[in-house]
Protein backbone atom coordinates (compact mmCIF):
# COMPACT_ATOMS: atom_id res chain seq x y z
CA UNK A 1 0.00 0.00 0.00
CA UNK A 2 2.86 2.34 0.82
CA UNK A 3 5.09 1.17 -2.01
CA UNK A 4 6.30 3.61 -4.56
CA UNK A 5 3.77 3.83 -7.33
CA UNK A 6 4.65 1.73 -10.39
CA UNK A 7 4.46 4.73 -12.67
CA UNK A 8 7.50 6.30 -11.00
CA UNK A 9 9.65 3.37 -12.03
CA UNK A 10 8.50 3.33 -15.62
CA UNK A 11 8.18 7.04 -16.26
CA UNK A 12 10.80 8.31 -18.67
CA UNK A 13 8.97 11.09 -20.52
CA UNK A 14 9.56 14.41 -18.86
CA UNK A 15 10.18 15.40 -15.26
CA UNK A 16 6.97 17.42 -14.91
CA UNK A 17 4.78 14.87 -16.62
CA UNK A 18 6.24 12.19 -14.37
CA UNK A 19 5.66 14.29 -11.27
CA UNK A 20 2.06 14.86 -12.29
CA UNK A 21 1.50 11.21 -13.06
CA UNK A 22 3.03 10.23 -9.73
CA UNK A 23 0.89 12.72 -7.90
CA UNK A 24 -2.21 11.28 -9.53
CA UNK A 25 -1.10 7.74 -8.80
CA UNK A 26 -0.46 8.59 -5.15
CA UNK A 27 -3.86 10.22 -4.91
CA UNK A 28 -5.48 7.15 -6.43
CA UNK A 29 -3.61 4.86 -4.08
CA UNK A 30 -4.57 6.94 -1.09
CA UNK A 31 -8.18 6.88 -2.19
CA UNK A 32 -8.14 3.12 -2.71
CA UNK A 33 -6.58 2.45 0.67
CA UNK A 34 -9.07 4.79 2.35
CA UNK A 35 -11.90 3.00 0.57
CA UNK A 36 -10.55 -0.38 1.67
CA UNK A 37 -10.26 0.89 5.25
CA UNK A 38 -13.84 2.12 5.18
CA UNK A 39 -15.05 -1.14 3.71
CA UNK A 40 -13.29 -3.06 6.47
CA UNK A 41 -14.81 -0.76 9.04
CA UNK A 42 -18.27 -1.24 7.58
CA UNK A 43 -17.92 -5.00 7.69
CA UNK A 44 -16.58 -4.86 11.24
CA UNK A 45 -19.43 -2.57 12.33
CA UNK A 46 -21.90 -5.09 10.96
CA UNK A 47 -20.28 -7.90 12.93
CA UNK A 48 -20.27 -5.76 16.06
CA UNK A 49 -23.91 -4.65 15.73
CA UNK A 50 -24.99 -8.26 15.43
CA UNK A 51 -23.44 -8.99 18.83
CA UNK A 52 -24.36 -5.85 20.74
CA UNK A 53 -27.50 -7.27 22.33
CA UNK A 54 -26.10 -10.76 23.04
CA UNK A 55 -23.27 -9.06 24.94
CA UNK A 56 -25.82 -8.13 27.62
CA UNK A 57 -26.12 -11.77 28.64
CA UNK A 58 -22.90 -11.03 30.56
CA UNK A 59 -23.59 -7.63 32.17
CA UNK A 60 -20.61 -8.05 34.49
CA UNK A 61 -18.21 -7.69 31.58
CA UNK A 62 -19.87 -4.44 30.52
CA UNK A 63 -19.80 -3.06 34.06
CA UNK A 64 -16.10 -3.88 34.28
CA UNK A 65 -15.52 -1.88 31.10
CA UNK A 66 -17.60 1.05 32.33
CA UNK A 67 -15.27 1.07 35.32
CA UNK A 68 -12.08 0.78 33.25
CA UNK A 69 -13.18 3.27 30.61
CA UNK A 70 -15.38 5.64 32.60
CA UNK A 71 -14.47 5.65 36.27
CA UNK A 72 -10.74 5.68 35.59
CA UNK A 73 -11.19 8.69 33.28
CA UNK A 74 -12.93 10.68 36.03
CA UNK A 75 -9.86 12.49 37.31
CA UNK A 76 -8.83 14.05 34.00
CA UNK A 77 -12.45 14.85 33.09
CA UNK A 78 -13.27 16.53 36.42
CA UNK A 79 -10.08 18.56 36.58
CA UNK A 80 -10.47 19.70 32.97
CA UNK A 81 -14.13 20.54 33.55
CA UNK A 82 -13.19 22.66 36.54
CA UNK A 83 -10.58 24.63 34.62
CA UNK A 84 -12.79 25.12 31.58
CA UNK A 85 -15.51 26.44 33.92
CA UNK A 86 -13.07 28.84 35.57
CA UNK A 87 -11.90 30.21 32.21
CA UNK A 88 -15.45 30.50 30.89
CA UNK A 89 -16.48 32.39 34.02
CA UNK A 90 -13.57 34.78 33.70
CA UNK A 91 -13.94 35.44 29.98
CA UNK A 92 -17.72 35.61 30.20
CA UNK A 93 -17.54 38.11 33.04
CA UNK A 94 -15.16 40.33 31.09
CA UNK A 95 -17.40 40.39 28.03
CA UNK A 96 -20.74 40.60 29.84
CA UNK A 97 -19.55 43.39 32.10
CA UNK A 98 -19.14 45.60 29.02
CA UNK A 99 -22.88 45.28 28.46
CA UNK A 100 -23.77 45.40 32.14
CA UNK A 101 -25.17 41.92 31.80
CA UNK A 102 -23.05 40.01 34.30
CA UNK A 103 -26.19 38.49 35.84
CA UNK A 104 -26.39 36.36 32.69
CA UNK A 105 -23.01 34.83 33.45
CA UNK A 106 -24.58 31.64 34.83
CA UNK A 107 -26.65 30.89 31.78
CA UNK A 108 -23.77 31.74 29.45
CA UNK A 109 -21.45 29.34 31.22
CA UNK A 110 -24.09 26.63 31.52
CA UNK A 111 -25.24 26.80 27.91
CA UNK A 112 -21.70 26.80 26.55
CA UNK A 113 -20.93 23.75 28.61
CA UNK A 114 -24.09 21.75 28.15
CA UNK A 115 -24.49 22.40 24.44
CA UNK A 116 -20.90 22.37 23.24
CA UNK A 117 -17.91 22.22 25.50
CA UNK A 118 -19.19 19.46 27.76
CA UNK A 119 -19.71 16.86 25.03
CA UNK A 120 -16.89 18.01 22.73
CA UNK A 121 -14.05 18.56 25.20
CA UNK A 122 -15.04 15.45 27.15
CA UNK A 123 -15.02 13.48 23.89
CA UNK A 124 -11.57 14.76 22.93
CA UNK A 125 -10.15 13.94 26.37
CA UNK A 126 -11.98 10.63 26.37
CA UNK A 127 -10.48 9.69 23.00
CA UNK A 128 -7.01 10.41 24.37
CA UNK A 129 -7.48 8.78 27.74
CA UNK A 130 -9.81 5.83 27.15
CA UNK A 131 -9.92 5.34 23.37
CA UNK A 132 -6.17 4.95 23.09
CA UNK A 133 -6.13 2.56 26.05
CA UNK A 134 -8.84 0.36 24.54
CA UNK A 135 -7.04 0.24 21.18
CA UNK A 136 -3.69 -0.60 22.74
CA UNK A 137 -5.23 -3.31 24.93
CA UNK A 138 -7.06 -5.04 22.09
CA UNK A 139 -4.11 -4.70 19.72
CA UNK A 140 -1.79 -6.25 22.28
CA UNK A 141 -4.26 -9.08 22.88
CA UNK A 142 -4.19 -9.69 19.15
CA UNK A 143 -0.40 -9.52 18.95
CA UNK A 144 0.05 -12.02 21.78
CA UNK A 145 -2.50 -14.37 20.15
CA UNK A 146 -4.96 -14.02 23.03
CA UNK A 147 -7.81 -13.30 20.61
CA UNK A 148 -6.77 -16.22 18.46
CA UNK A 149 -6.64 -18.47 21.53
CA UNK A 150 -10.14 -17.36 22.46
CA UNK A 151 -11.36 -18.22 18.99
CA UNK A 152 -9.81 -21.68 19.29
CA UNK A 153 -11.63 -22.11 22.61
CA UNK A 154 -14.88 -21.51 20.70
CA UNK A 155 -15.30 -18.10 22.36
CA UNK A 156 -16.23 -15.27 20.01
CA UNK A 157 -13.73 -12.44 20.65
CA UNK A 158 -16.06 -9.81 19.19
CA UNK A 159 -18.78 -10.74 21.63
CA UNK A 160 -16.48 -11.37 24.60
CA UNK A 161 -13.90 -8.59 24.21
CA UNK A 162 -15.05 -6.04 21.65
CA UNK A 163 -18.77 -5.55 22.37
CA UNK A 164 -18.37 -4.91 26.14
CA UNK A 165 -15.73 -2.26 25.47
CA UNK A 166 -17.94 -0.57 22.91
CA UNK A 167 -20.85 -0.54 25.39
CA UNK A 168 -18.52 0.78 28.06
CA UNK A 169 -17.64 3.77 25.87
CA UNK A 170 -21.26 4.46 24.85
CA UNK A 171 -22.48 4.37 28.45
CA UNK A 172 -19.56 6.17 30.08
CA UNK A 173 -19.35 9.08 27.66
CA UNK A 174 -22.70 10.85 28.47
CA UNK A 175 -22.09 10.39 32.19
CA UNK A 176 -18.61 11.89 31.92
CA UNK A 177 -19.87 14.76 29.77
CA UNK A 178 -22.60 15.46 32.34
CA UNK A 179 -20.08 15.53 35.15
CA UNK A 180 -17.77 17.73 33.08
CA UNK A 181 -20.57 20.27 32.63
CA UNK A 182 -21.56 20.16 36.31
CA UNK A 183 -18.03 20.76 37.50
CA UNK A 184 -17.63 23.47 34.86
CA UNK A 185 -20.76 25.29 36.07
CA UNK A 186 -19.41 25.07 39.60
CA UNK A 187 -16.10 26.50 38.39
CA UNK A 188 -17.94 29.39 36.71
CA UNK A 189 -19.84 29.96 39.95
CA UNK A 190 -16.61 30.07 41.91
CA UNK A 191 -14.92 32.63 39.69
CA UNK A 192 -18.07 34.68 38.95
CA UNK A 193 -19.87 34.70 42.26
CA UNK A 194 -17.23 34.02 44.87
CA UNK A 195 -14.31 35.88 43.33
CA UNK A 196 -15.81 38.56 41.06
CA UNK A 197 -19.00 39.25 43.03
CA UNK A 198 -21.81 38.35 40.61
CA UNK A 199 -25.12 37.87 42.41
CA UNK A 200 -25.52 34.23 43.38
CA UNK A 201 -29.30 34.19 42.94
CA UNK A 202 -29.12 35.55 39.40
CA UNK A 203 -26.34 33.09 38.49
CA UNK A 204 -28.60 30.12 39.31
CA UNK A 205 -31.87 31.86 38.50
CA UNK A 206 -30.90 32.63 34.92
CA UNK A 207 -29.80 29.06 34.41
CA UNK A 208 -33.13 27.80 35.72
CA UNK A 209 -35.12 30.21 33.62
CA UNK A 210 -33.40 29.93 30.30
CA UNK A 211 -32.10 26.39 29.99
CA UNK A 212 -34.50 24.12 28.17
CA UNK A 213 -34.54 20.51 29.31
CA UNK A 214 -35.12 19.14 25.81
CA UNK A 215 -33.44 21.66 23.52
CA UNK A 216 -30.33 22.08 25.60
CA UNK A 217 -29.87 19.18 27.97
CA UNK A 218 -31.23 16.40 25.77
CA UNK A 219 -29.32 17.61 22.73
CA UNK A 220 -26.14 17.63 24.79
CA UNK A 221 -26.85 14.08 25.90
CA UNK A 222 -27.52 12.98 22.31
CA UNK A 223 -24.25 14.54 21.20
CA UNK A 224 -22.25 12.80 23.89
CA UNK A 225 -23.94 9.47 23.12
CA UNK A 226 -23.01 9.82 19.46
CA UNK A 227 -19.45 10.80 20.36
CA UNK A 228 -19.18 7.85 22.76
CA UNK A 229 -20.34 5.50 20.01
CA UNK A 230 -17.90 6.94 17.46
CA UNK A 231 -14.92 6.84 19.81
CA UNK A 232 -15.83 3.34 20.99
CA UNK A 233 -16.20 2.08 17.44
CA UNK A 234 -12.96 3.62 16.19
CA UNK A 235 -11.04 2.40 19.25
CA UNK A 236 -12.17 -1.23 19.03
CA UNK A 237 -11.87 -1.31 15.24
CA UNK A 238 -8.32 0.04 15.20
CA UNK A 239 -7.29 -2.35 17.97
CA UNK A 240 -8.89 -5.37 16.32
CA UNK A 241 -7.38 -4.59 12.92
CA UNK A 242 -3.98 -3.48 14.14
CA UNK A 243 -0.95 -5.04 12.54
CA UNK A 244 0.37 -7.49 15.15
CA UNK A 245 3.72 -5.76 15.72
CA UNK A 246 4.91 -3.09 18.13
CA UNK A 247 4.87 -0.52 15.35
CA UNK A 248 1.39 -1.70 14.41
CA UNK A 249 0.13 -1.13 17.96
CA UNK A 250 1.60 2.34 18.12
CA UNK A 251 0.12 3.23 14.74
CA UNK A 252 -3.28 1.92 15.71
CA UNK A 253 -3.26 3.90 18.97
CA UNK A 254 -2.31 7.09 17.16
CA UNK A 255 -4.97 6.51 14.51
CA UNK A 256 -7.61 6.08 17.20
CA UNK A 257 -6.83 9.43 18.78
CA UNK A 258 -6.48 11.31 15.50
CA UNK A 259 -9.43 9.75 13.69
CA UNK A 260 -11.85 9.89 16.61
CA UNK A 261 -10.92 13.48 17.45
CA UNK A 262 -11.52 14.57 13.87
CA UNK A 263 -14.77 12.64 13.67
CA UNK A 264 -15.97 14.19 16.93
CA UNK A 265 -15.27 17.71 15.70
CA UNK A 266 -16.83 17.06 12.29
CA UNK A 267 -19.90 15.38 13.72
CA UNK A 268 -20.26 18.13 16.29
CA UNK A 269 -20.67 20.64 13.51
CA UNK A 270 -23.23 18.50 11.72
CA UNK A 271 -25.18 17.79 14.90
CA UNK A 272 -25.11 21.44 15.96
CA UNK A 273 -26.35 22.54 12.57
CA UNK A 274 -29.14 20.01 12.81
CA UNK A 275 -30.13 20.75 16.41
CA UNK A 276 -29.66 24.50 16.72
CA UNK A 277 -29.28 25.49 13.07
CA UNK A 278 -32.50 27.01 11.84
CA UNK B 1 -8.40 -47.42 10.82
CA UNK B 2 -10.16 -44.31 9.63
CA UNK B 3 -7.97 -41.23 10.08
CA UNK B 4 -9.08 -38.65 12.63
CA UNK B 5 -7.81 -35.71 10.62
CA UNK B 6 -7.45 -35.78 6.88
CA UNK B 7 -6.05 -33.21 4.47
CA UNK B 8 -7.28 -33.86 0.97
CA UNK B 9 -5.48 -32.18 -1.92
CA UNK B 10 -5.21 -29.06 0.16
CA UNK B 11 -3.66 -25.90 -1.26
CA UNK B 12 -3.13 -22.76 0.72
CA UNK B 13 -1.47 -19.56 -0.41
CA UNK B 14 -0.76 -16.33 1.36
CA UNK B 15 -0.74 -13.65 -1.28
CA UNK B 16 1.39 -15.06 -4.08
CA UNK B 17 3.27 -17.26 -1.69
CA UNK B 18 2.12 -20.86 -2.07
CA UNK B 19 2.43 -22.49 1.35
CA UNK B 20 0.79 -25.86 0.73
CA UNK B 21 0.61 -27.36 -2.72
CA UNK B 22 -2.11 -30.03 -2.94
CA UNK B 23 -0.97 -31.94 0.11
CA UNK B 24 -2.57 -35.09 1.49
CA UNK B 25 -2.15 -36.02 5.14
CA UNK B 26 -3.89 -38.60 7.27
CA UNK B 27 -3.56 -38.29 11.03
CA UNK B 28 -4.67 -41.36 12.99
CA UNK B 29 -6.78 -41.33 16.13
CA UNK B 30 -5.25 -41.85 19.55
CA UNK B 31 -1.66 -41.31 18.39
CA UNK B 32 0.89 -38.55 18.62
CA UNK B 33 1.53 -37.23 15.14
CA UNK B 34 4.28 -34.74 14.49
CA UNK B 35 4.47 -32.33 11.58
CA UNK B 36 8.08 -31.30 11.06
CA UNK B 37 9.86 -28.99 8.73
CA UNK B 38 12.14 -25.98 8.67
CA UNK B 39 10.90 -22.58 9.84
CA UNK B 40 8.54 -20.89 7.46
CA UNK B 41 7.09 -24.05 5.94
CA UNK B 42 3.64 -23.24 7.30
CA UNK B 43 3.50 -25.59 10.27
CA UNK B 44 1.48 -23.16 12.35
CA UNK B 45 -0.72 -22.48 9.35
CA UNK B 46 -1.44 -26.18 9.27
CA UNK B 47 -2.76 -26.09 12.85
CA UNK B 48 -4.91 -23.08 12.03
CA UNK B 49 -6.34 -24.97 9.07
CA UNK B 50 -7.21 -27.86 11.39
CA UNK B 51 -8.90 -25.44 13.78
CA UNK B 52 -10.84 -23.87 10.90
CA UNK B 53 -9.42 -20.43 11.67
CA UNK B 54 -8.32 -19.98 8.10
CA UNK B 55 -9.72 -21.41 4.89
CA UNK B 56 -7.66 -23.03 2.15
CA UNK B 57 -7.90 -21.99 -1.50
CA UNK B 58 -8.77 -25.53 -2.50
CA UNK B 59 -9.05 -28.98 -0.99
CA UNK B 60 -10.58 -30.08 2.30
CA UNK B 61 -9.64 -30.57 5.94
CA UNK B 62 -11.73 -33.27 7.58
CA UNK B 63 -11.65 -33.46 11.37
CA UNK B 64 -13.58 -36.38 12.84
CA UNK B 65 -15.84 -36.44 9.79
CA UNK B 66 -16.50 -32.69 9.73
CA UNK B 67 -15.29 -30.67 6.76
CA UNK B 68 -13.72 -27.68 8.54
CA UNK B 69 -13.53 -25.69 5.31
CA UNK B 70 -17.27 -25.72 4.71
CA UNK B 71 -18.74 -26.23 8.17
CA UNK B 72 -21.33 -23.76 9.46
CA UNK B 73 -20.04 -21.47 12.19
CA UNK B 74 -22.19 -23.39 14.70
CA UNK B 75 -20.64 -26.72 13.77
CA UNK B 76 -17.21 -25.11 13.80
CA UNK B 77 -17.72 -23.79 17.33
CA UNK B 78 -18.98 -27.18 18.49
CA UNK B 79 -15.88 -28.82 17.03
CA UNK B 80 -13.56 -26.28 18.64
CA UNK B 81 -14.95 -27.13 22.07
CA UNK B 82 -13.55 -30.60 21.58
CA UNK B 83 -10.18 -29.28 20.60
CA UNK B 84 -7.37 -27.89 22.72
CA UNK B 85 -4.56 -25.83 21.31
CA UNK B 86 -1.28 -24.93 22.96
CA UNK B 87 0.03 -21.76 21.36
CA UNK B 88 3.72 -21.21 20.85
CA UNK B 89 3.90 -18.40 23.41
CA UNK B 90 1.12 -19.79 25.57
CA UNK B 91 -1.26 -16.94 24.70
CA UNK B 92 -2.41 -16.69 28.31
CA UNK B 93 -4.82 -13.88 29.14
CA UNK B 94 -2.48 -11.44 30.79
CA UNK B 95 -5.09 -9.82 33.02
CA UNK B 96 -6.24 -13.11 34.57
CA UNK B 97 -4.38 -15.27 37.10
CA UNK B 98 -3.18 -18.74 36.19
CA UNK B 99 -6.23 -20.32 37.82
CA UNK B 100 -8.62 -17.87 36.13
CA UNK B 101 -6.98 -18.64 32.81
CA UNK B 102 -7.66 -22.34 33.28
CA UNK B 103 -11.18 -21.58 34.48
CA UNK B 104 -11.89 -19.38 31.43
CA UNK B 105 -13.15 -22.07 29.02
CA UNK B 106 -15.15 -23.70 31.83
CA UNK B 107 -16.85 -20.43 32.72
CA UNK B 108 -17.56 -19.68 29.06
CA UNK B 109 -18.95 -23.04 28.08
CA UNK B 110 -20.39 -24.69 31.16
CA UNK B 111 -22.81 -23.74 33.89
CA UNK B 112 -20.91 -25.56 36.59
CA UNK B 113 -21.08 -24.18 40.15
CA UNK B 114 -18.05 -22.19 41.26
CA UNK B 115 -16.92 -24.86 43.72
CA UNK B 116 -16.85 -27.44 40.93
CA UNK B 117 -14.90 -25.12 38.63
CA UNK B 118 -12.35 -24.55 41.39
CA UNK B 119 -11.88 -28.29 41.79
CA UNK B 120 -11.46 -28.90 38.07
CA UNK B 121 -8.97 -26.03 37.82
CA UNK B 122 -7.00 -27.44 40.74
CA UNK B 123 -6.94 -30.85 39.08
CA UNK B 124 -5.72 -29.46 35.77
CA UNK B 125 -3.04 -27.36 37.41
CA UNK B 126 -2.00 -30.35 39.46
CA UNK B 127 -1.65 -32.36 36.25
CA UNK B 128 0.92 -29.87 34.93
CA UNK B 129 2.57 -29.52 38.34
CA UNK B 130 1.67 -25.90 38.98
CA UNK B 131 -1.01 -26.02 41.65
CA UNK B 132 1.18 -23.92 43.95
CA UNK B 133 1.26 -21.11 41.39
CA UNK B 134 -2.49 -20.95 40.82
CA UNK B 135 -2.79 -17.33 41.92
CA UNK B 136 0.19 -15.96 40.00
CA UNK B 137 -0.34 -13.55 37.14
CA UNK B 138 1.10 -14.74 33.80
CA UNK B 139 3.74 -11.99 33.88
CA UNK B 140 5.13 -13.51 37.09
CA UNK B 141 5.52 -16.96 35.53
CA UNK B 142 8.57 -18.16 33.65
CA UNK B 143 8.15 -19.03 29.98
CA UNK B 144 8.05 -22.75 30.72
CA UNK B 145 5.53 -22.36 33.52
CA UNK B 146 3.34 -20.14 31.35
CA UNK B 147 3.32 -22.82 28.69
CA UNK B 148 2.27 -25.45 31.22
CA UNK B 149 -0.55 -23.21 32.47
CA UNK B 150 -1.61 -22.81 28.85
CA UNK B 151 -1.53 -26.58 28.53
CA UNK B 152 -3.77 -26.90 31.60
CA UNK B 153 -6.14 -24.37 30.04
CA UNK B 154 -6.19 -26.25 26.74
CA UNK B 155 -7.09 -29.40 28.66
CA UNK B 156 -9.81 -27.74 30.74
CA UNK B 157 -12.72 -28.96 28.66
CA UNK B 158 -11.25 -32.46 28.24
CA UNK B 159 -10.63 -32.19 24.51
CA UNK B 160 -10.48 -35.16 22.18
CA UNK B 161 -7.81 -33.52 20.06
CA UNK B 162 -4.78 -31.58 21.23
CA UNK B 163 -2.77 -29.33 18.92
CA UNK B 164 0.69 -28.23 20.02
CA UNK B 165 2.42 -25.36 18.25
CA UNK B 166 6.21 -25.61 18.68
CA UNK B 167 5.93 -26.75 22.31
CA UNK B 168 9.69 -27.07 22.88
CA UNK B 169 10.93 -23.85 21.31
CA UNK B 170 12.82 -21.62 23.72
CA UNK B 171 12.52 -23.99 26.69
CA UNK B 172 15.35 -25.05 28.95
CA UNK B 173 16.26 -28.78 28.89
CA UNK B 174 14.41 -29.52 32.14
CA UNK B 175 11.23 -27.93 30.86
CA UNK B 176 11.54 -29.77 27.58
CA UNK B 177 11.75 -33.03 29.53
CA UNK B 178 8.70 -32.09 31.61
CA UNK B 179 6.70 -31.15 28.50
CA UNK B 180 7.72 -34.33 26.70
CA UNK B 181 6.53 -36.49 29.56
CA UNK B 182 3.33 -34.47 29.88
CA UNK B 183 2.44 -34.68 26.20
CA UNK B 184 3.12 -38.40 26.06
CA UNK B 185 1.38 -39.28 29.32
CA UNK B 186 -1.65 -37.08 28.65
CA UNK B 187 -2.08 -38.65 25.27
CA UNK B 188 -1.96 -42.09 26.79
CA UNK B 189 -4.01 -41.43 29.92
CA UNK B 190 -6.76 -39.37 28.33
CA UNK B 191 -6.89 -41.22 25.03
CA UNK B 192 -6.27 -38.02 23.07
CA UNK B 193 -5.24 -37.55 19.51
CA UNK B 194 -2.26 -35.22 19.51
CA UNK B 195 -0.82 -33.23 16.65
CA UNK B 196 2.37 -31.35 17.29
CA UNK B 197 4.32 -29.16 14.95
CA UNK B 198 7.95 -28.70 15.73
CA UNK B 199 11.43 -28.61 14.30
CA UNK B 200 13.10 -30.17 17.32
CA UNK B 201 14.08 -33.54 15.93
CA UNK B 202 15.36 -35.34 19.04
CA UNK B 203 12.37 -34.38 21.18
CA UNK B 204 9.79 -35.22 18.56
CA UNK B 205 11.36 -38.55 17.69
CA UNK B 206 11.25 -39.50 21.36
CA UNK B 207 7.43 -39.34 21.61
CA UNK B 208 5.88 -39.26 18.14
CA UNK B 209 4.15 -42.33 16.69
CA UNK B 210 4.04 -40.84 13.23
CA UNK B 211 6.03 -38.03 11.64
CA UNK B 212 5.36 -36.00 8.50
CA UNK B 213 8.22 -33.91 7.18
CA UNK B 214 7.12 -31.03 4.99
CA UNK B 215 9.20 -28.72 2.87
CA UNK B 216 8.21 -26.17 0.24
CA UNK B 217 4.54 -26.97 0.41
CA UNK B 218 4.82 -30.74 0.06
CA UNK B 219 5.19 -33.77 2.28
CA UNK B 220 8.69 -35.00 1.57
CA UNK B 221 8.74 -37.95 3.97
CA UNK B 222 6.46 -39.68 6.42
CA UNK B 223 6.48 -42.66 8.74
CA UNK B 224 7.41 -43.66 12.24
CA UNK B 225 10.65 -42.20 13.65
CA UNK B 226 12.39 -45.53 12.91
CA UNK B 227 11.14 -45.59 9.34
CA UNK B 228 12.34 -42.03 8.83
CA UNK B 229 15.78 -42.91 10.13
CA UNK B 230 15.84 -45.80 7.65
CA UNK B 231 14.80 -43.50 4.79
CA UNK B 232 17.35 -40.89 5.71
CA UNK B 233 20.28 -42.00 3.53
CA UNK B 234 18.05 -41.94 0.43
CA UNK B 235 16.37 -38.58 0.88
CA UNK B 236 18.88 -35.73 0.84
CA UNK B 237 16.55 -33.19 2.42
CA UNK B 238 15.68 -35.58 5.22
CA UNK B 239 19.34 -36.15 5.97
CA UNK B 240 20.01 -32.47 6.03
CA UNK B 241 16.97 -31.69 8.17
CA UNK B 242 17.34 -34.50 10.68
CA UNK B 243 21.06 -34.20 11.11
CA UNK B 244 21.36 -30.48 10.63
CA UNK B 245 24.11 -31.29 8.13
CA UNK B 246 25.51 -28.63 5.83
CA UNK B 247 24.01 -28.71 2.39
CA UNK B 248 26.37 -30.30 -0.09
CA UNK B 249 23.69 -31.13 -2.59
CA UNK B 250 22.64 -28.21 -4.79
CA UNK B 251 19.53 -30.13 -5.86
CA UNK B 252 17.70 -29.01 -2.74
CA UNK B 253 16.23 -25.72 -3.78
CA UNK B 254 16.20 -22.80 -1.42
CA UNK B 255 18.59 -24.35 1.08
CA UNK B 256 21.96 -22.63 1.17
CA UNK B 257 24.76 -23.61 3.42
CA UNK B 258 26.23 -20.78 5.43
CA UNK B 259 29.44 -22.76 5.73
CA UNK B 260 30.06 -22.74 1.99
CA UNK B 261 29.65 -18.99 1.82
CA UNK B 262 31.79 -18.48 4.88
CA UNK B 263 34.55 -20.56 3.34
CA UNK B 264 34.22 -18.83 -0.01
CA UNK B 265 34.53 -15.45 1.65
CA UNK B 266 37.65 -16.61 3.48
CA UNK B 267 36.07 -16.24 6.91
CA UNK B 268 36.56 -19.88 7.83
CA UNK B 269 39.43 -22.14 6.96
CA UNK B 270 38.24 -24.90 4.63
CA UNK B 271 38.11 -28.10 6.66
CA UNK B 272 35.77 -30.75 5.27
CA UNK B 273 36.62 -31.95 1.80
CA UNK B 274 32.98 -31.82 0.66
CA UNK B 275 32.72 -28.20 1.61
CA UNK B 276 36.06 -27.31 0.15
CA UNK B 277 35.31 -28.53 -3.30
CA UNK B 278 32.03 -26.60 -3.27
CA UNK B 279 33.79 -23.56 -1.92
CA UNK B 280 36.36 -23.68 -4.65
CA UNK B 281 33.80 -24.04 -7.38
CA UNK B 282 31.79 -21.19 -5.87
CA UNK B 283 34.69 -18.84 -5.36
CA UNK B 284 35.31 -19.11 -9.07
CA UNK B 285 31.77 -17.98 -9.71
CA UNK B 286 32.06 -15.15 -7.22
Amino acid sequence: MYEQSPIAKRCTVNRWVCALANGLAALGQGFLSAAAHMGQMGFFTGQLLWRLLPAWTRPRLIIQEIYAIGVLSLVIILISGGFVGLVLGLQGYNILSKFNATESLGVMVALSLVRELGPVVTALLFAGRAGSAVTAEIALMKTTEQLSAMEMMAVDPIRRVIAPRFWGAVIAMPLLAGLFSLVGIAGGYFIGVVVLGVDSASYWGQIQQQMQPVDDVMNGVIKSLVFGGVIGLVAVFEGFNAEPTSLGISRATTRTVVLSSLLVLGLDFILTAWMFGA
Amino acid sequence: MKPYIQFEQLSFARGRNLIFDRIDLAIPQGKITAIMGPSGTGKTTLLRLIGGQIKPQSGRVMVDGLDMTRASSKALLAMRRRLGMLFQNGALFTDLTAAENVAFPLREHTRLPESMIERIVALKLQAVGLLADANQMPAALSGGMARRVALARALALDPALMLYDEPFTGQDPINVGVLLRLIASLNQALGLTSVLVSHDVTEVFAIADLVFVINEGRVVASGSPDELRAQMPHVPFLRQFLEGAPDDDQSIAGQQSAKIFATALGLVAPSEPACMSKAQSQSGAL
